[in-house]
């Protein structure tokens, strides 16, 4: 079965495989991004921008903010979660609060 | 290459959604394919249903759009059975029950908790004395909006009600223009007050004179969203009442055929403009899509307009009003627009006793109720309702706006009407405005979607995230000065991520400021436009206070915020007909 991965709702969540998976108003810490000079960058999601896959991982660009200190902006590739059975099509996420690490 | 809600859209779209939506609906929620779930639920919402966000699944919002906002006689009463019989979920509002309607921004009405398998007894109730759902939402036209008062006042030049009338008669349902790039928002104003707020919609016609005719000049791109604020610019276009239809008609096949389709993000008109500015913008209107000569821009009315314009003339139509026929129309406050069905049952009974039985939805949330007889006024101003939705209510009450917030919606970062009740409820009580400032306006939108159009407020706040105590809280940004009138300001963003519970304080240190520092009589507007950005954010800081705020944590996180058991986990969502939960696949 292909995966399916989209945003909708002006961006509003993540569906896999038509199940709302992701969703904005989340606190993700991002550790070694370009995204500001925080370390880690306390990172508010408010809109998802762009979804992609590189199996097994989906990833996102997200329209967000640092909530430390007030850069805004998209941020690089996160990795939101992963298929790792394309034929159950069963999605997992990342715990947001653990420390993601943006593909530069 | 198109966006896969592009690709939906050509599969099916607009008319024919509803064969679809009255198939599931008889099947139930189950019948709708799980591998087809987003397709369908864009494709409802041109129909008017919008899917509740996660936790909330197989629950719709459901909006109606009433044209101008007027809500005939014999509707009001029909709005009320709905939301009385279908729109109860399984958790009550602890300020508002378990039933109520919401009278939006853009003069329409939202219901929330409704079910699939209901919708045909829905819309015969509604289309029995009609009412409709139609593009109420998606990528068509929108409710047409404009002078809440049109043909009831006495600043009006023309008469809006009919154009606006004329407009949605023709354009909903019309094939041609069903499916868009993106939503299409119009707004149609004839008054001299500037109440149609047609600087913030795709598409404005606004009184102005040509050549001794009454007609309207033509403003496009105008918006809110996504801190991509656009005031509609002047395309040097006049068009004559009867013109109207014609003119709307290329302009929307010109979004239709230009638009982009391919960045969701960059579709509506406001970034086609930015791209082409109003010259070209014009010129391929009149090359294109229309066969009449375009004239150019009448002498329009805007150095008197007044709606929203800073200076306490006419900040809303909320009070007692006379109509040019005698009677009077009165505006009352609904704190946050949101009413108890058992108080909207009681105003279309009042609205019938004293007045036609017609009402009014304004673009701030409020309702009017028009044609009350001279005789009968202080009989009406008498009723007990009026002591909860008042047509004289303190500042506060009356400059409260919020959208939907993260009840129900899936963009929303934060709670918010529950949240302006508060606030507004506890600001009145602790907060003393300025000497002379009769109309305050705060408009609290959950997102950077901005339904509760934040920038065009006094005070402005936007959902946000901060840290207190190194715990995520909900939180606002903060924004100054804006409004409408004659020359439109946005909000100026002066103070970041403050802790929810401390805006109250906030804004009681920032009136203390404005109070002392003032010149005479400024205006709060005038006194934030006086002033640099680094200036305003020395004025006033964030403060805990008295105020207590229940829902400081993360309320997306739970089902429902005012559930007993907010876990997501104990969501009984998706349900059945009987809102029943149905078995997990798991």
């Amino acid at each position: 079965m292909t995966t399916d991965v989209h945003q909708l709702d002006d961006g509003a969540w993540i569906s896999v495989n038509d199940s709302r998976e992701v969703n904005v108003s989340d606190l993700w810490l991002l550790a070694k991004s370009d995204f500001c000079d925080c370390a880690p960058t306390d990172f508010l999601a408010e809109g998802f921008v762009e979804t992609g896959i590189d199996p097994p991982n989906i990833q996102a660009k997200i329209a967000g903010r640092c909530i430390t200190c007030g850069t805004e902006g998209v941020t690089n590739w996160l990795t939101v979660g992963r298929v790792i059975e394309p034929e159950s099509g069963e999605f997992y996420g990342v715990v947001q609060d653990s420390v993601h690490i943006p593909e530069k | 290459m198109p966006t896969k809600v592009e690709n939906w859209k050509d599969e099916v779209y607009g008319n024919e959604i509803r064969d679809h939506l009255m198939t599931f609906a008889e099947e139930g929620w189950d019948a709708i394919p799980e591998d087809e779930h987003d397709a369908w639920f864009e494709r409802f919402k041109w129909w008017g249903l919008y899917h509740q966000r996660s936790g909330q699944e197989s629950y719709f919002m459901m909006r109606i759009g009433t044209p101008n906002g007027v809500i005939e006689p014999g509707q009001l009463d029909v709005i009320a059975e709905v939301a009385d019989k279908y729109a109860r979920g399984p958790v009550d509002n602890p300020e508002f029950g378990d039933a109520y309607c919401d009278w939006t921004t853009r003069q329409s009405i939202q219901l929330h908790w409704i079910k699939i398998e209901d919708i045909p007894e829905i819309f015969d109730m509604l289309e029995s004395v009609g009412l409709s759902t139609q593009q109420a939402c998606g990528d068509s036209w929108r409710n047409i909006v404009g002078c809440p008062v049109a043909g009831k006042d006495t600043h009006e030049h023309i008469d809006a009600w009919p154009v606006a009338e004329d407009l949605h008669d023709t354009f909903k349902g019309d094939d041609d223009y069903a499916n868009l790039p993106r939503k299409w928002k119009v707004s149609v104003t004839g008054c001299d007050q500037g109440c149609g707020q047609g600087d913030i919609n795709d598409l404005a016609f606004e009184p102005a004179e040509k050549d001794g005719e009454l007609g309207f000049n033509v403003r496009v791109g105008g918006g809110l969203a996504r801190k991509e604020p656009r005031f509609a610019r002047d395309i040097d276009v006049w068009v004559p009442t009867d013109r109207v239809d014609d003119m709307s008609a290329g302009m929307s096949a010109l979004f239709r055929e230009y638009g982009d389709r391919e960045d969701r993000f960059n579709a509506r008109i406001k970034f086609l403009m930015d791209e082409w500015g109003p010259e070209k913008m014009r010129s391929v209107l009149q090359e294109e899509f229309v066969d009449f000569e375009l004239p150019s821009a009448g002498e329009d009315m805007r150095d008197q307009y007044t709606y929203n314009a800073g200076d306490n003339e006419h900040g809303d139509h909320v009070g007692v009003y006379e109509q040019p026929d005698g009677n009077y129309y009165v505006g009352l406050n609904v704190l946050v627009g949101r009413m108890g069905v058992d108080d909207v049952y009681e105003l279309a009974d009042l609205a019938d006793e004293y007045g036609s039985g017609e009402v009014r939805l304004t673009q701030r949330q409020n309702i009017i109720v028009t044609d009350v007889d001279s005789d009968r006024l202080d009989a009406f101003l008498d009723e007990p309702l009026l002591e909860d939705y008042s047509p004289d209510p303190h500042p506060f009450m009356r400059g409260s706006i919020a959208c939907t917030g993260t009840e129900f919606c899936s963009l929303s970062i934060v709670e918010t009407k529950n949240r302006q009740v508060r606030y507004a409820r506890w600001l009145t009580d602790n907060v003393s405005l300025p000497e002379g400032v009769e109309d305050f306006h705060i408009h609290l939108s959950g997102c950077t979607a901005s339904c509760a159009q934040p920038q065009i407020a006094d005070i402005s706040l936007r959902g946000m995230k901060t840290r207190k105590d190194g715990e995520p809280v909900e939180a606002f940004d903060i924004g100054l000065g804006g409004g409408l009138g004659e020359n439109p300001l946005f909000a100026d963003w002066v103070e970041m991520r403050v802790a929810a519970d401390e805006v109250p304080g906030y804004i009681d240190n920032l009136l203390d400021a404005f109070e002392a520092k003032r010149d005479g009589d400024e205006t709060f507007r005038d006194f934030v436009a006086d002033r640099d950005e680094a200036t305003l954010q020395d004025l006033a800081d964030p403060e805990e206070t008295s105020y207590d705020d229940p829902y400081l944590g993360n309320t997306k996180m739970t089902w429902y915020p005012y559930a007993e058991d907010t876990d997501m986990q104990s969501s009984p969502a998706p349900t059945d007909a009987d809102d029943q939960p149905l078995p997990s696949d798991d």
